[in-house]
């Protein structure tokens, strides 16, 4: 990796003072099990890496039925999946949680973090770039071996799929980002933080390069049950090949409304507002839930290898509303 | 003379016991040193410049700013201007400096002008390959044409796997450092220390005594570490150029880019039988890929050798680095396309494939009575009788179960060695030789030879290996160290021990043949309590220790060659997701006589899980309009973890007819089986072929559209 300055702030003000106005030449350290890999593969090359593990106020998690569950950016994945609360009251939050990586890398891994990481396209990991075009411009993804990307949202120019395995769940929960960049803090809902990159200078996100994740606030959820089921090939130390996040909000056994999030299949977390159409009002039956997850991915579109990825989705979903129902474990 | 053999199932005191690998703690402990851990004084770090095309002409090399970087010692191009590179990831330019770090950034500093050329990483599809196919001449035997008119059922299918790579733990490179300008040392990660010595000294245009190379511990190396390699002279010639010591390993991504391809092997088969299961023909259109020089010819139809064959391979040159030999070459590939080409002749016969082996083993030829034991002993082991179906599991739900299996076998035979074992009058005891243990327990092996010969515990025995100076013995490969070892370190033993008999056979009142090492005493055979203790004997030498050699190829039985084996896997499959998991598999092998139960059984179980990991996840993915490896990292590059496993049973086969044979090589047979018994297992469980590994989601869902159970 190229050399860099580093910085190590103690308060927020400080950390967004420290980075610069455009992506690329800072870049906020937190857990690092992502960031180092792409330095070390030059694929970011900060002059600047501004470390944010000594600014308290990102820390801590904080549960109150009133409120429900504050995550505060730097709360490690293992702290989350440790929590008893959490654990009760958000089971997709959780079992997408525990899905993750490895236990080295949930204990490092942070939830800001998590959600902030880069795409793992493997063009993109190569060095081809974050859109992957060719001399001519046009996209290597596309017409190269796809098998990992999406199938959803992938009109171009991006094709990756967004990696965070705590976005679909916590988009399917209702929770919502606050940001604070210079000219102080801003809300966002989550599903909204996700964008589709249309340059190769964009990011996923919107954040804005002097802006960093300050927390996610999820609301409480006592009334609602909820499921994440991940298609995995293997058990361990492997990304998803698709996941579903489902969260219902019952009255007794019918479904009042439904959430439901696809994760894996699209640049975005990708909400399936026909799958919920579907749900809304309805008693859970296996051939609702086969139903919801057909509606999930009518709007599918894949690409020359990733075909399956459109039956892993309607599995995804059809499971994830399945195990909520009963109760979401 | 002594007489050469193996002492009688009666009167071993070790061999065939389980004994703990004596390296165990050290690797455990993490005071075993391997190359990677190697750090001599002054030493600088090497790294190197790799071309990012599959295949184009080097037009300019410019590496006068990387010179110029403080801490750089060394830079050399490796591969000049007009040299045509046939992948990506080859060698242009070498550096070395002070740190890692420094020669990374020195890297980058070197421009390098490439003139692209048209590049081939794709083998799957034949028509597609162009004039990158060289077809090798039809062979047919019988009358194939008659054959397949008269059968009474003909099953047409298309199999195949593609190129994986070795994917050891440790790196390949070396450490190395010159004496002066005529003397070299070398640390190298290696099969064959004995042999890479020379292979640098040839290349280097040394004396083959001026290397000196120097390994104790490997991180594996499954067939793709014999050479010193390009990267390993560079270091070399970079460490000259510098004055220093220079360390080379390489990164992870070179490692599975350019240090290793199995060939892939995909065919078009068609094979006959009777209406009552007897298997008559064979007809195979087969290619593959091994790299630019094509790569080899699985040997097809594997072990079965029905009466009428037709065949014909086409190896394709294609830009994806060089193949290598990877744990039995070419017979996991010839064994995937052949059992599961049987497995689909026995499901269109609608039969249990174990009946239709069983009916047909005569085909097996020589060992076919030890591969029927073994089928049924495997069988039993898996409960197959009770839990095979037909076809496609008719029970409800996405999961479906399934078994399937396969045979396979391999030489084995004993390499060249030579022993030197040391008896010293303090009692000390010391066995030399320049093998190698690549984590297959060769070191315990030799230790327990020794020990069971000189009737000493077999911590009594200090082992000196992986030092050139020391008596040289084989690489490591095609499963020839075992034997090769075992019969140099008994043959020496015995030598050694014949001296002390002569020596102490006086005090003791007898002739020197009536005198026997057991339990730590020289005694008189038949009368045990006659005897002198180990040390009291060695005392007798006065100052001079005893030293004998033994050599293999020698006189006496102690090993042979040819092995077989059976492997059955029970897999559980989600038709909805295409995701196969193992339940179980069980082996059932024989190897001669076994030293160390324990060890065999770990060469099994490594071997099955490495098979699990070729036959659910392993794939090189080469991009096709970059000619790049798309997945040079173990988070793309998939291994199998601890729960992809399933359950393990392993059955060595023992007895008097096996130990009669002597030492059969094993790391490799097992890993043979394990592709072709999980592909069966799994068009068992779904009711159709997925004709290619790995069995991914992706393939298994693409299987299932065109029939089975979902
Ligand atoms: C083998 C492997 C498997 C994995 N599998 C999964 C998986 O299945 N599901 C999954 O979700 N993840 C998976 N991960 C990824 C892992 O979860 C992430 O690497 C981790 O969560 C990142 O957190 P971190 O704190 O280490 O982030 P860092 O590496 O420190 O940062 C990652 C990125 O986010 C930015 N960033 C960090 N914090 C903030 C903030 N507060 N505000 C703004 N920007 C910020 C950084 O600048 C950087 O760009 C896997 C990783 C590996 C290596």
């Amino acid at each position: 990796m190229d050399a860099f300055e580093y910085a190590s702030p103690t308060t927020k003000e400080q950390a967004v003072a420290l980075l610069a106005g455009e992506w690329g030449s800072t870049e906020l350290l937190a857990g690092g099990t992502d960031l180092l890999s792409l330095m070390k593969d030059y694929l970011v090359t900060p002059k600047r890496v501004v470390n944010i593990k000594s600014v308290q106020e990102l820390k801590g998690l904080r549960y109150t039925a009133g409120s429900g569950l504050r995550l505060g950016a730097l709360v490690t994945i293992a702290e989350l999946v440790e929590h008893p609360q959490a654990r009760k009251e958000y089971p997709a939050l959780i079992q997408a949680a525990e899905g993750i990586a490895s236990p080295q890398i949930r204990s490092l891994g942070t939830v800001g973090g998590d959600l902030c990481q880069r795409p793992r396209c493997w063009y993109f990991r190569n060095g081809f770039g974050l859109l992957a075009k060719d001399e001519q411009g046009g996209s290597l993804v596309a017409d190269g071996d796809n098998r990992y990307h999406a199938i959803l949202g992938n009109s171009g120019p991006a094709y990756f799929v967004n990696p965070s395995s705590l976005a679909p769940a916590l988009i399917a929960l209702g929770a919502k980002v606050q940001l604070f960049g210079p000219g102080g803090a801003r809300e966002l809902s989550l599903d909204r933080f996700f964008v589709i990159p249309k340059t190769e200078q964009d990011r996923e996100y919107a954040l804005k390069p002097n802006e960093i994740l300050l927390e996610v606030l999820v609301p409480p959820a006592t009334k609602v049950r909820s499921a994440t089921y991940e298609v995995r090939q293997k058990e361990a130390l492997d990304w998803p090949l698709v996941a579903a996040a489902v969260a219902l909000n019952l009255d007794g056994n019918k479904i009042r409304t439904a959430r439901v999030v696809l994760g894996h299949v699209a640049p975005i977390p990708w909400k399936a507002p026909e799958a919920e159409k579907v749900l809304a009002g309805k008693t859970v039956t296996e051939d609702l839930a086969a139903e919801a997850g057909q509606a999930a991915v009518s709007q599918a579109s894949p690409l020359s290898r990733n075909a399956y990825k459109v039956q892993l989705a309607r599995v995804a979903v059809k499971r994830a509303v399945l195990q909520a129902a009963q109760g979401g474990v | 003379m002594a007489e050469y053999k193996w002492p009688e199932a009666g009167k071993r005191a070790l061999i065939g016991k389980r004994t703990n690998r004596v390296d165990g703690p050290a690797k455990v402990s993490g005071s075993a040193k391997y190359t990677y851990d190697v750090k001599r004084p002054g030493m600088l770090y090497g790294k190197i410049l790799r071309c990012p095309h599959a295949h184009a002409r080097i037009v300019s090399i410019d590496t006068s700013e990387a010179e110029k970087l403080l801490g750089v010692k060394a830079v050399r191009i490796i591969q000049g201007p007009g040299t045509e590179i046939q992948w990506a990831g080859d060698e242009v330019v070498g550096v070395a400096a002070v740190e890692e770090t420094i020669a990374e950034d020195a890297l980058r500093k070197i421009k390098v002008q490439y003139e692209k050329l048209p590049h081939l990483v794709h083998e799957e599809e034949l028509e597609k390959v162009g004039d990158r196919a060289k077809p090798a001449a039809e062979q047919v035997s019988g009358d194939p044409d008659s054959a397949f008119k008269e059968a009474g059922v003909v099953v047409e299918g298309y199999y195949g796997l593609p190129v994986i790579t070795h994917c050891a733990l440790e790196a390949h490179g070396c450490v190395a450092e010159w004496e002066d300008e005529q003397n070299l040392t070398v640390w190298p990660s290696t099969q064959g220390v004995a042999r890479v010595a020379g292979q640098f000294a040839e290349t280097l245009g040394l004396p083959a005594g001026n290397v000196r190379a120097l390994m104790q511990y490997v991180g594996g190396g499954f067939g793709a570490k014999f050479s010193p390699d390009r990267w390993g002279v560079e270091t070399a010639r970079l460490a000259k150029q510098a004055g220093k010591p220079v360390k080379l390993m390489l990164e992870r991504a070179p490692e599975l880019m350019v240090a290793g391809a199995r060939p892939s092997a995909f065919a078009r088969i068609k094979v006959a039988a009777t209406k009552d299961g007897t298997f008559t023909a064979w007809q195979s259109e087969s290619w593959g890929t091994g790299g630019i020089g094509g790569g080899g010819s699985p040997p097809i139809p594997y072990v079965w050798n029905p009466p009428h064959q037709r065949k014909r391979h086409t190896a394709i040159a294609a830009n994806i680095g060089s193949a290598r030999a990877w744990r039995a070459p070419n017979h996991p590939q010839a064994c995937f396309l052949t059992m599961c080409a049987i497995e689909d002749l026995a499901a269109a016969l609608k039969m249990d494939p174990l009946e239709f082996c069983l009916k047909n083993i005569a085909l097996t030829g020589e060992r076919s009575e030890i591969y029927r034991q073994e089928l049924i002993q495997c069988a039993e082991l898996m409960d197959w009788k009770k839990k095979w179906h037909p076809r496609g599991d008719p029970s409800v739900g996405p999961i479906k179960r399934g078994l399937g299996l396969a045979i396979h076998t391999w030489g084995g035979r004993a390499h060249d060695s030579e022993c030197r074992a040391t008896i010293h009058p303090d009692g000390s005891v010391e066995v030399s030789l320049c093998t190698q243990d690549l984590g297959t327990g060769t070191r315990t092996v030799v230790a327990i030879v020794a020990a069971e010969t000189f009737g000493l515990p077999v911590d009594a025995i200090k082992l000196n290996v992986g030092d050139t100076r020391l008596p040289p013995s084989g690489g490591s490969g095609g499963s020839t160290t075992v034997g090769g070892v075992s019969s140099s370190t008994r043959r020496a033993a015995q030598n050694a021990l014949e001296q002390l008999f002569a020596k102490v056979a006086p005090d003791l009142g007898v002739a020197p043949e009536q005198l026997e090492a057991a339990g730590g005493t020289i005694r008189v055979k038949g009368n045990p309590s006659k005897n002198l203790t180990w040390k009291q004997a060695a005392a007798k030498l006065g100052v001079t220790p005893i030293h004998a050699t033994g050599k293999n190829p020698g006189p006496g039985n102690l090993n042979s060659s040819g092995v077989g084996g059976v492997q059955m896997a029970d897999v559980s499959v989600d038709v909805e997701t295409g995701v196969v998991k193992i339940n179980k598999m069980a082996a059932v092998q024989d190897c001669g006589l076994i030293i160390d139960p324990k060890l065999a059984e770990s060469q099994v179980y490594g071997a099955m899980i490495m098979g699990i990991c070729y036959s659910l996840f392993e794939e090189k993915v080469m991009d096709r309009a970059t000619g790049r490896m798309l997945n040079p990292n173990m988070e793309f590059y998939k291994l199998a973890g601890m729960a992809d496993i399933g359950e393990l049973v392993v059955q060595m086969v023992t007895g008097p007819e096996h130990d009669s044979r002597g030492v059969i090589g094993l790391g490799e047979p097992p890993v043979i089986s394990p592709g072709p018994a999980i592909g069966n297992a799994v068009a068992n469980a779904i009711g159709v072929r997925v004709p290619t590994l790995p069995l991914t989601p992706e393939r298994v869902l693409a299987a299932l559209e065109k029939g089975g159970v979902a």
